[in-house]
């Protein structure tokens, strides 16, 4: 053990976040943010799992919704086994059931799939993702096929005086969870293990050349991601009570690559931004659009070309600026950016919405928006909002010109004051 | 012996089919490393484009008409996509085009919405070719086998006969040495994925006549066509034609097979095939069938 003083900043952060766990349900009392939380929390442990992989592992994978979804699979057979009266789980462990389930499919498709890495590891992860998904079409006595199996969450005798009905108490639980599960992906990446998979990502050869099998390395990782994934895929089981084909199906393994990516794959705490990103995306705007899947592939694309580092890169980056006490020359070309961006957005949103309204048949063709009312069988709004769309996307490259000006006059400064 | 004849010929149809789809994915991916994951949706691309031109113009326009189309969209995301995340490496090009298959599918849900399309065979391809003791084989299929060989022969000859395939040959090993010959290989590049892009295409064309037209097709048939990548070896043309014809023709004759298998038929772990001949590939031979040492 090294010396270590003590991490103010760290403690800070880590109560931060277990005081945002407890107070979030108090501030937004609605049951519909209750269930957004509680779907967040479980995304927060599966795509920080699945950064395992990608950030920390350096490994792409296509398919990782297997181990959520079989985690979810065995949970809900578990839970109804409980309820059956055959054994007895406690409620609050049963999402270790998921992760120990994970760890066991972990174990065994990560023999395979860790046997090649890079490119061919991602197209083999998205052929073992294929296989599990046609096996459990091909099984409906134990997955129950395209309908799935549901379940009840309230058995047997309440544990502890809770009984998880109420969605409250299904949140405490998912937050104590996903708590536990940041902590100890948090640490380990301080250990060994999760410093060889930094290495093994790097440089593989210099990794096997220090005299560390890279194929193992990796397969330790996977198994351990395929746990908390198992544990995502459980408490996902908790909360929605049903467990379907959809459960492992690449459509989730998609979902988890966006939502970690956009969050930031780099960082460890990236992902968990990703994932209440996703979770509105996909939740929250899924209520309002049926195009909604478009704007989040839109918005992955952009963050590829634009911002590899996600959304935790674009926050860390202002850092230094603060620091510096320059971020208020910055502030104009921000406000202006994010202007001109909206303006954009507006008229794409517009030209998106009337094209789906003329393709689906018996869709009414009169939309409003921003309380706007119109047709989309008239040439008018079409010539309008292609106007917005361009007039946005010319003040967008003036504004972002401005903006990298600026910006790169103040990095200048900075490495000039560096000693 | 009917029956296995007719399969086979099947089979083989198929599997050309499939060789055309990966011998794009295989020749994009051995020339910039890029392993193209909106291939499949390129497919759907000229399945979808064929399908409109034949509505407005005709069957035969839409042959020529929609894999060019899809070749100059092909080009269109390699300029501005592609280069561009070319400098954050492998990993960001093959997240860029993952995110570029969403963007394309969730595009054809809003344009021709999300029901299949009605995309029949022209009439003049459609009918029996001839008839094997008894059974009659459709023209269509053998106007697919024709379009395949003719579109393979012509790729051979064009890499290896003319100019132009000379220098995609050359920029594959020694971009530098072409580079300073003076030939533009950012442009050979933006080609060659407009290329790949084209021959998906127009394999979109025969497969959406023959099978059908819908938002799913990409879905159904990209994991299919990394499979034959990872079975045949990665990169390796001759790889993938052989694994294309042997899934091909496997998943043929497991549909139509209802031997059963511990309460399972053959015809439903049809879908299982493939992969599971992916993992045995891996554990016997991780680096397939005709694929080079590498990590």
């Amino acid at each position: 053990m090294r010396y270590q003083p003590l991490n103010l900043g760290r403690w800070v952060l880590w109560s931060a976040t277990a005081i945002v766990f407890v107070v979030a349900p108090l501030m937004f009392t609605e049951s519909f943010a209750l269930t957004l939380l509680i779907q967040m929390g479980t995304m927060i442990i599966f795509a920080l799992s699945y950064n395992m992989l990608l950030g920390q592992g350096g490994m792409l994978s296509f398919g990782h919704a297997v181990y959520s979804g079989l985690g979810a699979y065995i949970t809900v057979h578990a839970l109804n086994l409980v309820g059956k009266g055959a054994f007895y789980i406690p409620v609050p462990l049963l999402p270790l059931v998921g992760g120990l389930a994970g760890l066991v499919f972990g174990v065994l498709f990560g023999y395979v799939t860790t046997r090649r890495a890079g490119t061919t590891f991602a197209m083999i992860s998205l052929g073992i993702g294929e296989m599990v998904y046609a096996c459990v079409l091909m099984f409906p006595g134990f997955f129950g096929g395209e309908a799935g199996i549901s379940t009840n969450r309230v058995v047997g005798q309440p544990y502890l005086g809770l009984s998880f009905g109420p969605a409250i108490q299904v949140y405490y639980l998912v937050a104590l969870w996903c708590f536990v599960c940041i902590a100890a992906m948090f640490a380990l990446t301080q250990t060994p293990l999760g410093r060889m998979a930094n290495a093994v990502r790097d440089n593989p050869e210099r990794a096997e050349f220090v005299g560390y099998n890279t194929q193992h390395v990796r397969f330790l990782q996977l198994a351990l991601s395929a746990f908390f994934a198992g544990v995502a895929g459980g408490l996902s089981c908790i909360n929605f009570e049903i467990v379907s084909a959809e459960n492992v199906s690449a459509i989730r393994s998609g979902g988890v690559l966006l939502a970690t990516f956009i969050g930031g794959v780099p960082f460890f705490f990236g992902p968990i931004l990703g994932a209440v990103v996703f979770i509105f995306f996909v939740v929250a705007l899924s209520g309002f659009t049926k195009a909604w899947l478009l704007y989040l592939g839109l918005f992955f694309l952009v963050m590829v070309l634009y911002a590899p580092g996600g959304i935790a890169s674009l926050l860390l980056m202002q850092i230094p600026v603060i620091r510096a006490r320059r971020f208020g020359e910055l502030a104009a070309p921000y406000v202006a950016a994010f202007a001109a961006a909206l303006l954009a957005l507006a008229g794409l949103i517009g030209i998106v919405e009337m094209v789906y309204r003329l393709s689906e048949q018996g869709a009414r063709t009169e939309l409003a928006l921003l309380g706007f009312a119109f047709d989309a069988r008239d040439l008018a709004p079409w010539i309008a909002f292609g106007a917005i769309l361009a007039a946005g996307l010319a003040a967008l490259r003036r504004a972002t010109r401005w903006l990298g000006a600026r910006w790169s006059s103040i990095q200048q400064d900075l490495l000039a004051r560096q000693p | 012996m009917e029956f296995f004849l007719v399969q086979a010929l099947n089979g083989i149809s198929y599997g050309l089919l499939l060789f055309m789809l990966s011998s794009g994915l295989t020749l994009v991916f051995s020339l910039m490393g890029v392993l193209n994951f909106a291939h499949a949706s390129f497919y759907m691309l000229g399945a979808y484009f064929a399908y409109q031109v034949s509505v407005k113009i005709g069957f035969w326009p839409a042959l020529v008409l929609a894999p060019v189309l899809v070749g100059a969209v092909g080009m269109l995301v390699e300029r501005w996509g592609l280069r561009k995340v070319h400098r954050f490496g492998h990993v960001a090009e093959l997240l860029f085009t993952f995110g570029l298959a969403y963007l394309i599918e969730e595009a054809v849900h809003l344009v021709w919405g999300r029901l299949a399309v009605e995309s029949p065979v022209p009439p003049e391809l459609d009918g029996p070719l001839f008839h094997i003791m008894g059974s009659q084989y459709p023209i269509y299929r053998g106007f697919m086998m024709l379009v395949s060989v003719a579109m393979l022969v012509s790729i051979w000859l064009a890499l290896t006969r003319t100019r132009i395939g000379l220098v995609i040959q050359a920029s594959l090993t020694h971009p530098q040495t072409v580079e300073a010959l003076g030939h533009n290989v950012p442009r050979v590049f933006m080609l060659v994925f407009g290329g790949g892009a084209a021959l998906a295409g127009l394999a979109g064309v025969i497969g959406g006549n023959a099978f059908v037209t819908e938002p799913g097709m990409a879905a159904a048939v990209g994991p299919i066509i990394f499979v034959i990548v990872v079975v045949g070896g990665m990169g390796s043309l001759a790889g993938a034609f052989i694994a294309s014809l042997l899934i091909g023709c496997m998943q043929t004759f497991a549909v139509s097979l209802d031997w059963s298998l511990g309460g399972i038929t053959i015809a439903q772990a049809a879908p299982v095939l493939p992969y599971l001949l992916m993992v045995l590939m891996l554990i016997l031979r991780p680096r397939g069938l005709m694929g080079t040492r590498d990590g």
